[in-house]
């Protein structure tokens, strides 16, 4: 019996490359003849062109072309941004793109081009543009309506009731309710309520969206950074205006997205049809500088909260409202808060309301549990503060209000197919001694003050009904063709061992194919939403059962008797109870080949997607194939539960917090690979706790143009910010409505290392909570010593 | 020494202050208009009016002698990876922010980003591609696959030159000792753990292979 790989450590199949330097990311493509492109971007916040004069660039030496934002195909909704406008919406929007034969050239000649801009009116704060009066980020309106944007204006009785310091709450543009929160107020042991700010934070993964295109044979080959290879070849063809079936999308590595690279991105479209319109390749080398601006940003909220809470610490009542800052092109965040909420606290009332309102601010995108981590780290801190009036415990509040598995989500409130919170609630509170460790709250030694802090955060983490695709070849390998991305979770090997574990095959046997769609790519689900994990086991385990299923029938053909005599392990089909007489997977690829039909990809099964028939027909005849849909049922939502747990010492001289010790546990199912599952979760902590703490957006509010557009000036968590040794531990039990068992990963941490992070504070303070990410020192020292606050309570970007 | 003392001493061969005094020197400033590649036909003329004519220079790169033309202005990182092929040093910031094109000169890390070809002549380059021997991972390439290192691994090639640099004065550092001499590179998965992890197994290593 080969060695089941599910649940073991494995050396993932691409390090070597990616530690030797062949690993080639979009960048380090290079095509003959290549040429060079460089944006011009808006330098102002919101603006309209009024005329170009590209006269003395074209006149240079050098110069290939020019790409106007008319010579893009139309983005197909009102919203929809293109990668270049005349009509730029935040201060970095880019306008034009040169190419030019070396980049020294291609900048030389966007200097030298005269754009004459109106400038508009442009608000950075969502509040500012609510008021009457108050500017709009886009001539078409300031929220999203059924057509496209729309004007939202709120009478000024709204911020006059509401005074400086608590969120005005006028018309929202989204609300639902369950129960009645009013009366439930009315019979609240403890309510608390609190105006929290959450920023807005760009993504900056360490590899910038440069891209290179070149066309051939009236295809486009895209090298691009991208979370999903397979899906990112719609984007691209929409883009460049072509069918789908003349992209080919390359993308073997992505150094990072963390969702601002879900399905390609925008800019892809500069460098796909200025090579068409150049004929010759094309690289456009995103700077950092560009990155923070078009790299895209987790959307910001304003928010209010009032919760009801029974004495055992049962949360009754919860009262939301969500002002969220969309940047230009808008974002979904602020409703998933709501839905997520429901997942972490099961309030027996709530009612939630929302506007999303339009910035001239760098667009959003998902990043990492958009909404979630955002809700999370602003309610906890709440929660805390609660827990604290009723005399609870605040590990047992959470436990109190987690689901279990007869739990629901959101508005219609559905059932999860798993739920083992108060596990996960458990082992992280046993892995950080929460006991022992909470009575060091407020323990002083010099000038540095202790708080113990924790955060539970749900989110989103599976999906189904993609497909999988096999091939045995006469190299006696299966080959798992994989259509989604290598973007740093491992997913693209881990995902596979569902396949290797099926046909009880040694993983040494397994050659996972991806990262270029000509080598015939399965349909596939994006890279967002922490789905892969869950759906690509799925759907690799159907075509494992698959594979499994033609080699017995082939087997039955070839050496007689029936395909039910037959068994698969080892990289051999054989009778059961006679090992030697069978097939080896090599001889199965030959006789498969030779003998056709459904045994070589000649027969397709009807329920696969387009995208897998294509794939299949493209390797007809290459050996044993098998395509399978996931068919399995998914009878509610898929979620995982992260718990992180926290220890600091805050200075109180100079309001620097240090992190002494961090512990978190989950609840995602069975876990597939040990080491890569904690790396992740003490990442994604490690980026709950940059927001919550070091990076930060600071415009000048005259100009509308950011100062923090750097990682000097926003700097993400380094390895001297965070614990040394960070411990974790997963619940592993396996999720029952999916058959390897395995929820995803890549989210909940976020929100957990956050929230961890701000309560432990909070809990620094005796209690007090700032209620505003982040929290920078000069806001804590203030605090500490009674001087004014530096900003205003619902102020942004400070 | 002190870890704060090493790092002087490591870094303080060739600071940011001189490396943009150099840039100016050579007639081209680091532009808002981001990374510069190249002097082209157009500008030679006015770049050669201000000494930054490209010239042919003879580079140690990983035990090779490599003969390129460069402008002054160039960068190591531009010269490796668009004249010599070498991709493997990454360029995530280009202005000595996040350490993803750390090289070593004479065995000792620098960003490639901030160092201008033209003064490595006579030192000795060492990237990510030139690590192995005759086949054989070095210890800290070997490290990283027990360990299971890196995420998206973008940063990769830097962490590792810089664990090189490291073990080479400092073969046994504790795990603090490493974090510091690790902290001019940046992960965003943030993937510190492993990384601390892979440079203890490669200290192990490079002491049982010594």
């Amino acid at each position: 019996m080969a060695e089941r790989t599910i649940g073991t450590d494995i050396s993932p199949p691409d390090l070597h490359a990616k530690i030797t330097g062949r690993a080639r990311y979009a960048e380090d493509f290079h095509a003959e003849g290549m040429a060079f492109a460089k944006l011009l971007l808006s330098p102002m916040p919101h603006a309209r062109v009024r005329s170009v004069d590209t006269s003395r660039a074209e006149a240079m030496e050098g110069v290939l072309g020019i790409l106007r934002a008319s010579e893009l195909p139309r983005p197909e909704q009102g919203t929809r941004e293109g990668a270049l406008s005349d009509e730029p919406l935040y201060e970095g929007a880019p306008i034009l793109a040169v190419a030019a034969v070396d980049e020294t050239t291609a900048a030389a000649a966007v200097e030298a081009i005269r754009v004459d801009l109106e400038p508009l009116p442009f608000v950075l704060d969502p509040l500012d543009s609510l008021r009457e009066g108050g500017p709009n980020a886009r001539t078409d309106g300031n929220v999203p309506g059924e057509d496209g944007p729309t004007s939202l204006k709120w009478p000024d009785s709204v911020f006059d009731e509401a005074g400086p310091d608590r969120l005005p709450m006028g018309e929202p543009t989204a609300e639902w309710a369950i129960g009645d929160v009013d009366a439930a107020f009315a019979e609240a042991d403890v309510i608390v309520e609190e105006t929290i700010v959450h920023q807005s934070v760009t993504h900056h993964p360490m590899e910038p969206r440069s891209c290179m295109a070149y066309w051939q044979n009236g295809k486009l080959f895209l090298h691009g950074s991208t979370q999903s290879t397979e899906r990112t070849r719609g984007p691209v063809a929409a883009m460049a205006g072509i069918d789908v079936e003349d992209v080919v999308m390359i993308g073997e590595y992505c150094g990072g997205g963390f969702g601002s690279k879900i399905a390609g991105v925008p800019i892809m479209a500069v460098p796909a049809v200025l090579s068409r319109k150049i004929g010759r390749p094309v690289m456009l080398r995103i700077t950092r500088y560009e990155e923070n601006y078009i790299g895209r940003a987790r959307a910001g909220f304003q928010g209010w909260a009032k919760i009801g809470f029974r004495s055992d610490g049962r949360m009754t009542a919860l009262d939301l409202y969500l002002v969220q800052d969309s940047g230009a092109y808008g974002a979904s965040d602020f409703f998933t808060a709501g839905t997520v909420a429901t997942a972490s606290y099961q309030p027996e009332n709530m009612r939630f309301r929302g506007v999303p309102v339009y910035t001239n601010t760098p667009p959003r995108s998902a990043q990492r549990a958009p909404g979630g981590a955002q809700i999370v780290a602003m309610l906890e801190p709440v929660v805390d503060k609660a827990a604290r009036e009723l005399g609870v415990d605040r590990l047992e509040i959470r436990k109190v209000n987690a689901p279990g598995h007869d739990g629901w989500l959101g508005p219609n409130q559905g059932p999860f197919t798993s739920a083992y919170v108060r596990e996960a609630l458990d082992l992280g509170g046993e892995l950080f001694e929460w006991e022992g460790r909470s009575q060091l709250s407020g323990r002083r030694e010099g000038t540095r003050v202790t708080g113990v802090g924790m955060g539970l955060s749900p989110f989103t983490a599976g999906s189904n009904g993609r497909d999988g695709l096999l091939v045995i070849r006469p190299d006696g390998k299966l080959h798992v063709h994989q259509g989604i991305g290598n973007l740093g979770t491992h997913s693209i090997a881990d995902t596979a061992r569902a396949a290797s574990d099926v046909l009880d095959l040694d993983w040494d046997d397994v050659v996972v194919v991806w990262g270029d769609t000509s080598k015939h790519l399965p349909f596939s689900t994006v890279q967002a939403g922490s789905q892969t994990t869950h759906a690509h086991t799925r759907a690799n385990h159907a075509a494992g059962e698959a594979m499994v299923g033609l080699l017995q029938e082939l087997a039955a053909l070839e050496l007689g008797g029936s395909a039910t005599d037959y068994r698969v392990a080892d990289g051999r089909v054989f009778r059961a109870g006679n090992r030697a007489a069978g097939l080896s997977f090599a001889q199965a690829a030959e006789r498969a080949i030779a003998r056709g039909g459904k045994f070589s990809g000649g027969e397709i099964p009807e329920d696969l997607h387009d995208v897998t028939k294509g794939a299949v027909a493209g390797l007809a005849g290459e050996g044993l194939i098998a395509a399978a849909k996931d068919n399995y049922g998914q009878p509610g939502a898929v979620f995982t539960w992260v718990a992180t747990f926290a220890q600091v010492e805050l200075d109180v001289e100079t309001g620097e917090v240090e992190i002494v010790d961090l512990a978190s546990a989950t609840d995602c199912g069975t876990v597939i690979h040990p080491r890569s599952l904690a790396a992740q979760t003490n990442g994604g902590v490690f980026q709950g706790i940059g927001m919550a703490k070091s990076q930060r957006w600071v415009f000048d509010p005259q100009w509308g143009i950011p100062f923090t557009k750097r990682f000097y000036t926003a700097r993400p968590p380094g390895i001297l910010d965070v614990p040394l040794s960070p411990r974790f531990a997963a619940v592993n039990e396996p999720d029952p409505h999916t058959p390897v068992g395995a929820k995803g990963i890549g989210e909940p941490p976020v929100g957990a290392g956050e929230a961890a992070y701000a309560c432990a504070v909070a809990d620094a303070m005796g209690g007090l909570c700032l209620c505003r990410t982040p929290l920078t020192s000069d806001m804590i020292l203030a605090e500490l010593e009674g001087r004014p606050r530096p900003y205003g309570l619902l102020d942004t970007h400070v | 020494m002190l870890d704060a003392e090493i790092i002087q001493s490591r870094r303080g061969g060739f600071t940011r202050r001189k490396f943009i005094k150099g840039v100016i020197a050579a007639g081209a400033t680091a532009s808002a208009a981001g990374y510069l590649f190249r002097s082209s036909g157009v500008l030679a003329p006015m770049l050669s009016a201000q000494g930054a004519v490209e010239r042919l220079v003879t580079l140690n790169v990983n035990g090779q002698q490599r003969r390129v033309d460069v402008p002054k202005h160039e960068t190591l990182a531009m010269t490796l990876r668009y004249q010599l092929g070498l991709t493997g040093t990454k360029l995530g910031c280009d202005r000595a922010e996040c350490g993803a094109c750390t090289v070593l000169l004479d065995g000792v890390t620098h960003y490639g980003c901030s160092i201008l070809t033209h003064t490595v002549r006579g030192r000795e380059v060492t990237t990510i591609e030139g690590l192995e021997d005759d086949g054989v991972l070095h210890p800290v390439q070997q490290a990283v696959i027990d360990e299971g290192g890196f995420q998206c691994a973008f940063c990769a090639p830097g962490f590792v030159m810089s664990m090189v640099g490291m073990l080479d004065k400092n073969p046994a550092p504790t795990r603090e000792e490493a974090a510091v001499l690790l902290s001019g590179n940046l992960c965003r998965c943030g993937d510190y753990d492993k990384i601390l992890n892979t440079a203890m197994r490669a200290a192990e290593l490079s002491r049982s292979r010594a």
